[in-house]
Parts: structure tokens; sequence; C-alpha cells
């Protein structure tokens, strides 16, 4: 798999790589202005079925951003688990989005235009910047007093596609028609009720239309890799570091990341139920191998400062899980060496070991009996960190988050 | 373009909307193959205003769980990618406004009101706007066109609650447009 999203940051420095986020902007501000979005007469008369260019312009780059994310993902050009989704907040959204509705029609703008527009010399624009500033400023004031209303109907990173069970290619086909015959209609909209800026759809329009449909059926064909897949882009790299046991981290080296305030370490326990119940270390998450594809989803959310590692009883089913969460592009990811067996035998005392060693066992299996299900609820679940000293080879290296940490909310 | 007509100093015509609505999307997938995160517009602002905040009251940042993301202690509001984003837009916006002699110190209004009520109007509906964009963690760029493209469920909801909020009172208020 190629490297997504590029590291603009490494290859042009932190400040560097903001020039290019600049020159993005350049080109977006460009498009706003030349489609005539500066103009708050242009944008209004959307409302009076007059002019119907910021319904056209907006869903045809929707619909040919949509194409192109979904088919270059299809290929493996771009992974689409690490492009920022805003995430789902339903309810916060609708009412925001309400609100936002009666400003543009009172006010004749959004915010991305009112820059092009304040840019452009229009005093209205100015106006309305004055304004979105003041909005802000009073949204960051009174967040405070409804902040359980901010923070509900959360979702998640929740797609269309997962909302109807059907795969993404099938939704991108089914937008772009959508959004093809909602242009005729508007072409028929504008023609019998049209001022005397609309303008109508070129002669290329129907050429492009095929284009873009083969480009959405393409990716619908082509399909999106599942974690198999995904797993097969990157498996040369991956597998070189199981070999040369890079990811593979000592028990002491996870008792200091536990202990580490700077650091938010989840321990993913990939054991069975049984053995899970009967003894884990304090905090760890129980997360049954077939699970492990749809908690990467959600872990792709932690913070940047995550640190997530992956422990069966020895190494078989904890590299497994270690495999797909690897493939779901999920940073910071590693192997607790030798498994939870590994970790009793480090923080138990002399005894304990000697009395409860099981011989001959299979791999993967418990090394220590166990007689109840005590869970956390044995010493070697939580050890003191001032009571040992190890000498061990630090082998985690926190990447720098690779996934976008915001969309267009900053 | 073939579409401008090259004669006269007057403004050239805006583009075709389905050629910059492809010209868009362009710019909007390369935002996302480039940098992963699409584009934005109503966060750089917020961020510019917590910046003025954090200078006038910085004592007040500390308070504001919402505010203390962005500033406080040694964060800089200003050192994020959308800062950038927005500042570009601006410039963009003028360059092109510059190529397509557009750029004029004008009001652009309805003919039965004047420029006053325009202004206010316009200061009334930016208030509204940034303020349902922080409630909607995004605005008409964020969350409309960049989520729209990803399929994000929450932005197309975010989407339609958008234009049912402006059809909705269109008609009320026509008087200032037409």
């Amino acid at each position: 798999m190629t490297t997504f999203p590029l590291p603009l940051a490494d290859m042009f420095g932190h400040y560097g790589a903001y020039v290019v986020y600049a020159l993005v902007g350049v080109l977006f501000g460009a498009v706003l202005e030349t489609a005539g979005f500066g103009n708050s007469k242009k944008l209004a008369a959307q409302f009076y079925f007059k002019d119907l260019t910021v319904f056209k312009v907006m869903f045809t780059a929707i619909i040919v951003a949509c194409a192109l994310i979904f088919l270059t993902s299809a290929i493996g050009l771009l992974d689409y688990n690490l492009v920022w989704v805003p995430p789902t907040y339903l309810w916060p959204g609708i009412v925001g989005g309400l609100i936002m509705g009666v400003g543009f029609i009172v006010g004749g703008f959004c915010p991305g235009t009112s820059l092009v527009a304040m840019a452009t010399g229009k005093i209205d624009g100015v106006f309305f910047v004055l304004g979105v500033l003041t909005g802000i400023f009073l949204f960051g004031e009174t967040v405070s007093s409804f902040a359980v209303f901010f923070n509900s109907s959360y979702m998640g990173r929740f797609t269309l596609p997962e909302l109807f069970g059907v795969s993404y290619g099938l939704v991108v086909v089914g937008v772009v028609l959508m959004a093809l015959f909602m242009f005729w209609g508007a072409e028929r909209l504008e023609a019998a009720v049209g001022g005397e800026t609309a303008q109508r759809a070129p002669r290329w329009a129907p050429a492009g239309a095929a284009a873009l449909v083969a480009l959405a059926v393409a990716a619908l064909v082509i399909g999106q890799p599942d974690t198999e897949d995904r797993w097969r882009m990157i498996e040369a790299e991956q597998t070189a570091l199981l070999d040369e046991r890079a990811v593979q981290i000592e028990p002491a080296e996870l008792l200091g990341l536990i202990n580490d305030t700077r650091i938010k370490a989840i321990l993913l326990d990939v054991r069975d139920e049984r053995y899970f119940n009967q003894f884990h270390i304090q905090g760890a998450r129980h997360l049954p191998e077939g699970e492990v594809v749809k908690a990467a989803r959600e872990l792709m959310m932690e913070p940047a400062n995550t640190v997530f590692v992956t422990m069966g009883n020895d190494e078989t089913a904890a590299t497994a899980a270690w495999k797909k969460l690897k493939a779901e592009s999920l940073p910071n990811v590693y192997i607790l060496e030798g498994g939870v067996n590994n970790w009793i035998r480090t923080f138990s005392d002399a005894t304990f070991l000697q009395e409860r060693l099981l011989r001959d066992r299979e791999n993967d299996r418990p090394a220590y009996r166990f007689d109840a299900a005590i869970g956390a609820r044995h010493p070697a679940a939580e050890p003191n960190p001032l009571a040992y000293e190890f000498e061990f080879e630090p082998k985690v290296k926190l990447e720098l988050k690779r996934a976008a940490t915001g969309g267009g909310c900053g | 373009m073939s579409e401008y007509k090259s004669s006269g100093a007057g403004p050239k015509p805006y583009m075709n909307p389905y050629l910059a609505g492809t010209l868009l999307g362009v710019v909007l997938f390369l935002a996302f193959f480039v940098t992963g995160s699409g584009l934005g517009a109503s966060g750089g602002l917020n961020r510019m205003v917590v910046y003025v905040q954090n200078i006038i009251v910085p004592e007040h940042i500390d308070q504001v769980p919402y505010l203390l993301k962005m500033a406080g202690g040694k964060t800089n509001p200003l050192d994020s990618w959308i800062v950038y984003l927005t500042v570009g837009t601006i410039f963009g916006g003028l360059i092109s406004g510059l190529l397509g002699r557009r750029v004029k110190l004008e009001t652009n209004k309805g003919p039965r009101i004047g420029n006053k009520t325009r202004w206010v109007m316009a200061f009334l509906g930016g208030a509204l706007m940034g303020y349902g964009a922080r409630l909607a963690r995004g605005c008409t760029s964020g969350q409309a066109l960049s989520g729209g493209a990803v399929l994000s469920v929450g932005s197309w909801a975010f989407m339609f609650a958008v234009f049912a909020g402006a059809y909705a009172l269109a008609y009320f208020l026509r008087r200032f447009w037409n």
C-alpha cells in the first residue's frame, strides 16, 4: 500500500506542511469564487428556484469526489480507514444544520463562501464574516450550558453503506445516479421558473455524466478491500517486523506503558472468555477473535497517544489479532511477548508459579492453573511498578497518528 | 475558458456550475488524497476567534473545556492545518476574483432593501451560521461537502437539515431577496 495520507510534516516540515494546506485552500477559494459563490444574490436565488447553481456545484463536487475516493480506495491507492469521516452526532448535527439553513437565507452566504465574498470586496460578505466570528464566539461561551446535548446521539464513524447494510460501491453508484436525476430535474425547474442568471447544462454534460457513472460502476465492480486484501498489501513489510520481533514487547515494557501517564495503554485480551475470567491484567478488555475487525473501527477514534497491545495465552492468537488490526490501519499496535503466561511468570512469586504450573500443555493455552475465576483480583494483575526493576529493550515507538484527527471542524 | 467573453473590461461571467462542481470535486478529492481530511472553513475561523480570546482573557480559556481543546497552556490555536486552509481560501478567492475582474466594492442585495438592512441581515445570518456550524461540528464545507463525499450518515442528515431550514424560511424572507 502506498503511503497515505502523505506524511506532509516529514516531507516539508511542520510549517512546510501548512503551505500545502494553504495551496489546497487557494484552489478551494478560487473554485468557489469562479462558480459565483462570492455573490449572495446568486446563492440566495437557490432558495427561490431561480438559479440552482448552489445545488448543482455542491452535488457535482460531492459525486465527483465520492467516485474518485472510493475508486482509488478500491485499487489500494487511498486508505479509507485513514480518511477523516466526520463522526455522527445526529441531533446536534440536524439542529445545527437547521440553524445554518436559517442563517443561509437570512445572511446569503455560508462560512466558506463569505470568505470569498469578503476577498472580492463584497461589503455584505464582510458583515457576514463578522457575524460568523460573533456566532462562533457565542457558541464557545454557551456550549458548556448544553454540553449534554452537544455530545448526544453519538454514533461514531457511521457511514451510509453501514446504515443501509449494502456495499460502498452500491451506495456510490446510487448517490451518483440520484444526483444526476436531480440535475435533470433542476434543469427543468430552471427552464420553468429560472431567472436571468441561471446557466444551462453544457453540451458535454451527458458525456461527463456517463464518465462519472463509469467511475462509480468501476468502484462497485472492483469492490472495497476487506481485511484480508488489506493485509496482503502490507504483508511483506509487516511479516519482517514480526520475524525481527520488533513488535513483541516484554511484560516489563507493558507495565511501564500502563503506568505512564503520557500514554493511554489499551490492553486487548483475545483469549477465550473462560481464561479471561480466570485471570486478566487489570484494565484489559476482552476482545473475542470474531470482533477484532469491528473493534478496530472504534479503536481508531482513540487519541494519538494510545498504544494498543494484544495478548493471548502465548502469542499465536495475539499475533493473528495484531495482523487484523494492522491491516485495518490502526496505529501503534504491539503484541505482549509470551502472552499472559509470560506476564504471570514475570510478576508472580516463585511458590505460586511452582504450584500452579501446568505441564504438557498445548500452544496458546494457559500455563498456570487458576481454581476460580478471579479475573483481575490477583497480585499479578496489577503489579506495583516500583517493586520491579528490569532491563529491557524498549520497542514501542509512538508513530504519528496518520489518520486525520479532524476534518473541516478543526 | 472558451465560455468567457473576452471583450470589454466588465466582469467575466461565472463558470458553468457543472464545470465548477467538477473542479471543486477534484480539489476535494485532492484534499482527501494528500491530507486525509477534506476541506473546511468554519474550523479555521473558530481558531482565529479562540486565538484572540486567548490573548485577551487567557484565564477564561482555562475554564471552558471546549476552548481548552484549542488553546490554553502552550497550545497555539493557530497551529492547525485548518487555519492555513482558511487563509488560502481567502487568497484563492481574491486571485480568482482579480482574474475574472469581479473584485469590486459593492453590496449584493435584493432590489427592495437598502444597504444597511442588507448589512444587518448579513451580520445576523452570519452569527446564526457561525453558531450552527459549531453546533453541527462543521459547516457546508467540512460537513456537507467533505462528509457527504465520504458518505458519513451525520453529514447527509446535516445537509438535508441545512436545505430544509433555508427553504422553510425562504418564502417569508422573499422581500429581502426579490
